[in-house]
């Protein structure tokens, strides 16, 4: 099963939505989505990004002035109809009066689609979610898991020109959260359609999407793939939204000799990094040394499986969060020297 | 589900039981007075399905027309009523609100007041007056909220307008996913509401008395005649008639509303137990 040859490029432009009252759900927001490139919006609840994900699906209407185009055409004023659009909501929006197959089946009804083609075309679908033997159920009679896929398989049944994902798994529980999360990213990569995903959870969008945009108040504060974001974040915003972090504050003196201090170590800070009042450092970008003399010493060990979480208290940071190996042995007590690369220094300022 | 401890509640028995008497009690009273000769004798004067012939013959029609009445108080309920219901669930308007709350006046205005106002208004339309009509359309003013009030009710439900948003998104016009998807998702409160029509027009007095003529008279209304003219036993008679022709029209509703219930019973239950 693959989507029709053409792939489509998603380009938003100046698109902003102001709801009456005057609430700015997005200001004015640009964005390009490659073909068959999926595309993760990320951020807290009330960001904006299910506001752009609804406007480029056509349920609501940019403000004055904005573009949304699908390849070459301008699919502004297109209702969501005709948009050309696949669907998938966080509460699987499945009919609850028809059976997998008919929700399955519903687009190509509508279009008119002979009964014959119709139900190998679904027959194609069922196969590609793995759904086999519960065709006849209805969605009552799934779960969480099967009425997902269900939903997935409807929204592609008319080879979209654009797959939206409205936070698809967050109605699920952790562990089948995993499960489906890596099974949706497999799909989306077989289908090769181009997939704009909305979701809260840094990790699920970092599994699924090729590139994410991170949003803050209506706006979209930086773009770029997983690795890039969370190694490379140009605010404190973007850092803390993707993993932990400790802050680091830097004195007047401080920023004047360039350096920042951290358990009585000196940290040169250059570059970009060189103005900041404080800088940020991920919880296992900071190693640890036995020391006798070290100013910093280890509060409180928690045991988390992967890893083992420390706290630090130092005499200049405060309480510092560290990660370290599950087989280190550190116990609460141990008075240690800190290291940190600097390059593993991030800057703090906000969008 | 965790099966609740079910401890014994003498207490709660006696009341229930004692309620339950007391409620039932004057319907038998009332049933037994029409199947016996003479009622200030008792029973002891013997058994009869005299008075019951009698009122069939008297008024039988009124049967008929109460039982028509409340199956087109039903079906204009559908009509206006379903459509009117998802109008008012998805505006915001302030229109809409105040709509809404005229809508729900005949409820509260007491029967006699808007029968009045009917008659001063149309009263003149001497064929529609005399007909079944002006008091089909008095039913329909005092049943109409209930149906609205409930499948509007439904259709505010987040879930709804998911769904309508995943019919768009899959291509479905208006039409389509309001008939195929939108009307099939409330069924269960369409049904409720048919019922709360039904069974409120069958039973519709203050109005319908105002409303009918000799002609036009429903099963209440023949009641009230029957009760100021008649002796006590056709009375009484007639409240068993009564009970014979409403009572197999509400199994017949409530039927087709289990034949909905079931399903959504299944739907909760497999809830339960998957993922």
């Amino acid at each position: 099963m693959t989507t029709s040859g053409e792939r489509t490029r998603v380009e938003v432009l100046a698109c902003a939505k102001t709801y009456a009252g005057g609430v700015h759900a997005l200001q004015p927001t640009s964005l390009v989505v490659e073909p068959g490139e999926v595309l993760a919006l990320i951020g807290p609840s009330g960001c904006g990004k299910t506001t752009l994900l609804r406007l480029i699906a056509g349920l609501i209407d940019s403000d004055p002035g904005g573009t949304i185009r699908f390849n070459t055409e301008d699919v502004t004023r297109k209702p969501i109809e005709t948009r050309g659009v696949g669907m998938v909501f966080q509460h699987y929006a499945l009919f609850p009066q028809m059976s997998v197959e008919a929700n399955i089946g519903y687009g190509l009804r509508i279009r008119g689609v002979a009964e014959a083609e119709r139900r190998r075309r679904v027959g194609e679908l069922v196969d590609l979610v793995r759904l086999n033997g519960l065709e006849t159920r209805r969605p009552a009679e799934l779960s969480g898991g099967q009425k997902q896929r269900v939903a997935l398989a409807r929204a592609v049944a008319l080879q979209p020109r654009v797959l939206l994902l409205d936070e698809p798994l967050t109605a699920l529980d952790a562990k089948l959260k995993v499960a489906l999360r890596d099974e949706l990213a497999e799909l989306l990569r077989r289908l090769h359609i181009t997939a704009i995903h909305v979701t809260h959870d840094q990790r699920e969008a970092m599994a699924i999407a090729d590139r994410l945009a991170v949003m803050r108040s209506g706006v979209i504060v930086q773009t770029g793939d997983a690795e890039s974001l969370y190694r490379d974040p140009k605010h404190a915003f973007v850092a803390e939204f993707l993993g932990r972090v400790n802050r680091l504050v830097r004195s007047d003196a401080d920023v004047r000799e360039g350096v920042v201090r951290i358990g009585g170590e000196v940290l040169v800070c250059t570059g970009a990094l060189a103005a900041e009042k404080a800088v940020l450092v991920r919880p296992e970008d900071i190693d640890l040394a036995a020391s006798a003399e070290g100013s910093a010493r280890v509060v409180r060990r928690v045991f988390l499986g992967e890893r083992l979480q420390l706290q630090v208290e130092t005499s200049d940071q405060g309480m510092l969060v560290v990660d370290a190996g599950r087989d280190a042995t550190w116990q609460a007590g141990d008075p240690v020297r800190i290291r940190v690369a600097p390059q593993h220094l991030m800057p703090a300022s906000e969008p | 589900m965790a099966a609740i401890a079910r401890r014994p509640a003498p207490i709660l028995f006696a009341v229930t039981l004692a309620v339950t008497v007391f409620t039932v009690l004057p319907m038998l009273v009332s049933v037994t007075a029409g199947l016996v000769n003479n009622y200030s004798s008792g029973l002891a004067s013997g058994l009869t399905t005299r008075w019951l012939v009698e009122v069939w013959a008297n008024y039988g029609s009124t049967a008929w027309h109460s039982i028509a009445l409340a199956l087109a108080c039903v079906a204009a309920a559908l009509v206006i009523g379903v459509p009117c219901a998802y109008a008012l669930a998805r505006s915001r308007s302030r229109a809409a609100r105040v709509f809404e709350e005229l809508l729900t006046l005949p409820v509260a205005v007491p029967g006699l007041a808007t029968a009045l106002a009917l008659i001063l208004a149309y009263g003149e339309w001497r064929a529609f007056r005399l007909s079944f009509a002006f008091i089909f359309v008095g039913h329909l003013v005092f049943t109409l909220p209930f149906m609205v009030r409930t499948v509007a009710a439904a259709f505010e439900r987040d879930e709804l307008v998911w769904l309508e948003e995943a019919a768009r998104s899959l291509g479905a016009g208006f039409v389509q996913r309001f008939l195929g998807v939108l009307v099939p998702a409330v069924a269960p409160a369409i049904v409720a509401g048919s019922l709360m029509v039904f069974t409120l027009s069958i039973g519709e007095f203050n109005l319908t008395w105002m409303l009918h003529t000799p002609l036009t008279r429903t099963l209440p209304v023949g009641l009230a005649d029957s009760y100021a003219s008649m002796r006590l036993e056709i009375g009484s008679a007639y409240t068993l008639v009564f009970f014979i022709v409403v009572l197999p029209a509400l199994w017949a509703m409530q039927a087709v509303a289990a034949w909905l219930g079931p399903r959504e019973a299944t739907r909760t239950a497999a809830r339960g137990t998957a993922a």
